[in-house]
Formats: C-alpha cells, structure tokens, sequence
C-alpha cells in the first residue's frame, strides 16, 4: 500500500509540471505579450520604457531561463502580483478558494443524495415507469448546461417563490445558516447535474451486481431481499461509483467557474474571469494553475481511496 | 499486391450492406431516431436560418422590446426589441458550426494521435498518452477558458479552445478500439501481404475500430454544443452583435424578472439540440456494440 502510494504521488509530479508548462506557453502565446497588453491600456509609452518593462518582467531572456524562474518562483509559491490592484495573486486565491470549495462540496453532497436512491429505485424497478423517470431525469440532466440550470432556479425558487437569495455571498463563519440559504441554489445546479450522470452509473452497476452469483448465493441462504440489495449487493456496487463521481468532482471544479458567475459568488473561478476582462494576466495564471492543482489532488485522492476500498486495484 | 486486399475490402462492403440496413432501421426505430430528428433539424434550421427566420436578427426595434409570445413574434422579443425566435435560428449557425468544427478538429488530432499509440505502441504509446494525460488534468471547461483568456476571442481560436480539450478523451477511446483489433487476423492478412503500415492501419484497423470513435463523436459534439454555450454565455466565446444561444441568455438574465422569454427560449433550444445529440449516441452504442449496452 505504501508503495503504491508514493508511485502514484510520483507519478503526480510530471502531470503538475506539464499543466505548469502548458499555463507558462498560453501565457506567451498572448497576442504581443504581457507588456503591450499593460501598457496598451495606459496610453502612449516610448519603445524605450517597453523595453525597460520588458527586462523587469524578464522577458528578454531565453524562453528555457524565463521558464526556469517561472517555476522557481511558482515552487515558492509566489504566482507573481495582480496587475490592477498590485496585491499578490496567491494572497487573494487563499481567500476566494474555500468558496470554491464549499460550493464544489455541497455539489457533491446534493449529486450523491439524489443519486443514490435514484439509482437503487431505478435498478429495482428495470423496465417499470419509475426506471424510466429515473432515465428522463438523467437526459435532461446531461443535456441542460449547468448556468441554464440555474437561471431556472433562480427563476423558481427565487424571482417566483422568493424563497432564497439570487445572488450574494455571506461567509460560513459570520453567519453560517445565511451563508446556507446563499449557497444551495449555486450548489444545486452543479449537484443536479453531477446526479444525472451518477444516476446512470449507480443503476447499471446496481444491475450488474445483482446478477452475480455471491448475491444469487445471499438469496438462496434465505436473508430477505432487502438485506440482499443492500447490505451485499450495494456495497459492492457502489465500488465504480466512487471513481466516476471523483473523476466528476474535480469537473465540478471546472463547473463552479460558470456557477460563480451566475450567482456572483467570490470564487476563484469568478476571480478568473474578472482578471480576464481586464487583461490581468498573472491573476488568470494563478487561479487557472490553482484549480488544475485543485483537480489533479482530486484524482490522486480518488485512485488512493479507490485502492483502499478495492484491494485488486493495487496488485492490478 | 494491391489487388487482394482491394478485392477483399470490396467484399466486406458488400457483405456488410445487409447488417448496415437492419442496424439503420434499429437506430431509427429506437430512441435516437428521436435523437436524429432533433439534429437534423436544429441542422437544417441553421442552414435555412436567412430564409426561415420571421425577422433580421439584429435589426433593432426598441418599441418592442421585452414582449411576450405573440401572434407577431411568437417567442417575443429580446430588451432592443429584437425577435428571438430569429435570434434562436441565427444563433444555431454560431452554436452548431462551433460544435461542428471543434468535434472535427479533436477527432482528426486526437483520433490520429490515439490510433497511432495503439498501433505503435512502446516509446510512441508512452509519449502520446502522457501528453494527453496532462491535457486531460486540467477540468474540461476551464482549459478552454484559459485558451480562451490569452489567445482572445473569435470563431478560429473558439474551435481550437474546445478542441484541444477534446483530443484527450478521442485520443484514449481511439487508442482502445485499435488495441482491441490490432491483433485480429484480418490485420495480420494484410500485413501477411506485404502492406505498408499506413495501409494496414487506414485499410484494416480504422474501420475495424471505426464503432466506437462514431459513437464518442456523436457524444463529443453534445458536450461541444454545451461548451460553446458555456463559453459564449461568459463573454469568450461568439461575440455580439451575431447572436449565439449562450450569450442571448447572458443578455437576457438581467430582465430575468421582467420577460424570462428572452432567456429560457435559447436555454431550451440548447438542451433540446444537446438531448438530440446524446439520445443519437445513445442508440448508436446501443445498435453497434450491443455489450457496450450495460456499461452505461
């Protein structure tokens, strides 16, 4: 086990410097680079200052020392200063990540609570009208865009019914239950969405496993049906789940940048887009490399847990 | 030398025709013919879209603004007065040629670079697969985001941006299909007879693994659609004036409260373009590989 560990924490280790390559190539292939981009909107500047800016940001160096020191730096954690506001990128990505966080974890939670029973009741009752609910509520949940989603919400639940907020942020600790009311709608449209496609995963493997013999075996020792489904057959169904809703949780992560924007929540995807309408270069860099971050920690979470609940995994 | 293998191709054709027109007609009779009709429709509407739209896209008329359905613009107008049911059947030009043009370009990119590990395998395997692994971690949207943000805007750089993140997943299920045929006798017959390895892969092993890339194409270009509306409703992806789904629901959010019209109307033309696209895939894994069938 521990082996396996640190092969797969190693193996992490070219997976984060190819995403830290790739951020460091987009970034030069800006149209002119960094500092017509500055200066562009500051007005008229003389080619020698450029030049001057240009030696500052360390862009008249080879492309292989430019990369050397970008990663140096970004080793240190230092993701370089916002180009509006001169405060350093990583002071405000430690800031807005938890409301990433939060928003990514509660998508989850709402994903699993829907999905499960949807799941086991859609198995249980194949080829019934409850499967085939279950069936409608996974194709429209794959093929509604998440920001679409919740728009409807906050239609319904909010303009219509004016149970909950349609946009805002209140942090957990100042007043956690308002910080609840703002967060379920945001939470709900990436969760119900992540549900569909769970949905489909928790049926047909619920489905598989009851036809494998060790549950023909349960049946056949008398226990009641219902201890079958889900004391034995559940639980080793439940195995493939576990791998696609972590693969689908770090897509959340990607999921909540759109979901921030609809609900104006102060999350490090919103603080992306804000740092592209205004041409803020390092602020995009270092919230794109923190959530690539974020995502590649998921997956590595999820093929350790994986092998903790599935010992063939390891020897495979 | 060419001449068997012509010949042998010739019939395997002709034997196919039969199992080719019992597969069509099951496809059709299932869920996705359902699935082909919303396509070829939201297709033709598209392409028919300077003819079939009621009134100019973009012509502004702000008398009318903000209405409801009415006998004069039956999904009412947008806050400049601008019909939206036209604004929805321009907008498909945008959405679809997008999806269209991404799908093609990861197909082509990432079904080479996929069939080519699986067909090579060793060194070439190991350095196309990391290089797509790293690609695929990053989460889906915001790689075409961040492309988006330092490459700017525009239809060339919205189909790279979506694009590029779909070489990833056409590279692996391109690479699996070919692994699962590379060692069939049919390509050993033709290697037996002396063909060159473009030949032996374009010839033998590409139509052999063709089921399953169709399949993920047609899936691809659900998540495409939905990824240009994504894109487009942020700001990045089709620019205004020209009307595109994702976008018409941006601009239409803010009078949310006043007429939803502006805004559910195009987020409904998305999810019912997007279940076209995923029923179509659906039921063709269901007709071409029924034991993909229980996976899912």
């Amino acid at each position: 086990m521990l082996i396996f560990l640190l092969r797969r924490l190693l193996l992490t280790i070219p997976t984060l410097l190819g995403v830290a390559l790739i951020v460091f190539a987009l970034m030069r292939a800006i149209p002119g680079d960094v500092v017509t981009g500055l200066v562009g909107l500051e007005g008229n500047v003389a080619p020698e200052r450029m030049d001057e800016l240009r030696r500052m940001f360390g862009l008249d160096l080879p492309v292989h020392v430019q990369f050397g020191q970008w990663l140096m730096a970004l080793l240190q954690g230092d993701l370089g200063s916002s180009l509006r506001t001169g405060r350093p990128v990583a002071v405000d990505l430690v800031l807005r990540f938890p409301v990433t966080l939060e928003l990514t974890v509660l998508g989850l939670l709402i994903a699993l609570i829907v999905a499960v029973p949807l799941g086991v009741t859609a198995a249980l009752n194949r080829g019934r009208w409850l499967d085939a609910a279950g069936s409608l509520f996974v194709l429209l949940g794959l093929s509604i865009p998440g920001f679409f989603l919740g728009i409807l919400l906050i239609l319904a639940f909010s303009l219509q019914l004016g149970w909950l907020p349609p946009a805002g942020y209140v942090p957990f600790a100042e007043a956690p239950l308002d910080n609840l009311r703002h967060m379920l709608l945001p939470a709900a449209s990436l969760g119900l969405i992540l549900a569909a496609a769970t949905t489909r995963i928790v049926r047909s493997s619920l489905l598989e496993t009851l036809g494998r013999d060790y549950v023909r075996t349960a049946r056949a020792k008398g226990l009641r049906e219902r201890t079958v489904t889900y004391r034995h057959a559940l639980r080793t169904a439940l195995i493939p789940v576990v791998t696609v809703v972590g693969l689908q949780f770090g897509q959340l992560l990607g999921g909540a940048v759109i979901i921030e924007q609809v609900f104006s929540l102060p999350g490090v995807g919103r603080f992306a887009l804000e740092g592209i309408n205004l041409r803020d270069y390092p602020t995009v860099q270092g919230a794109v490399l923190l959530i690539a971050a974020a995502f590649v920690a998921v997956n590595l979470v999820v093929d350790v847990l994986y092998a903790v609940i599935d010992p063939r995994v390891r020897y495979g | 030398m060419a001449e068997p293998t012509a010949a042998g191709l010739d019939r395997s054709t002709s034997d196919r025709s039969t199992p080719g027109a019992e597969i069509a007609r099951r496809l059709i009779m299932g869920a996705g013919g359902v699935g082909l009709v919303f396509v070829v429709l939201a297709v033709v509407a598209a392409v028919a879209a300077p003819w079939l739209a009621p009134y100019d896209p973009i012509a502004l008329n702000p008398p009318a603004r903000l209405q409801g359905p009415s006998a004069l613009h039956w999904l009412g107008t947008d806050q400049y007065g601008r019909d939206t049911l036209s604004r929805i059947v321009h907008g498909g030009r945008a959405s679809l040629s997008v999806a269209f043009a991404a799908t093609i370009f990861a197909l082509l990119v990432g079904g080479t670079l996929g069939a080519l590990a699986g067909f090579y395998l060793g060194a070439l395997d190991t350095a196309i697969m990391r290089f797509t692994d790293v690609l695929l971690s990053f989460p889906a949207i915001l790689l075409a985001i961040a492309l988006l943000a330092f490459l700017g805007s525009g239809f060339a750089n919205l189909v790279l941006a979506i694009g590029v993140v779909y070489v990833g997943p056409f590279a692996r299920v391109a690479r699996a299909a070919v692994l699962t045929v590379r060692e069939e006798q049919f390509v050993e017959a033709s290697r037996a007879l002396g063909s060159r390895d473009l030949r032996i892969l374009t010839g033998a092993v590409i139509p052999a693994a063709a089921a399953p890339i169709l399949v993920e194409t047609t899936l691809r270009l659900a998540y495409a659609l939905l990824a240009e509306a994504s894109l487009s409703f942020l700001g990045l992806g089709t620019q205004p004036p020209a009307p595109s789904w994702g976008m018409m629901i941006a601009e239409g959010r803010r009078y949310l409260a006043l007429s939803p019209w502006a805004t559910v109307a195009p987020g409904l033309a998305i999810m019912v373009v997007v279940l076209g696209f995923n029923l179509l895939g659906d039921g063709l894994r269901d007709v071409l590989d029924p034991r993909l069938r229980r996976r899912r």
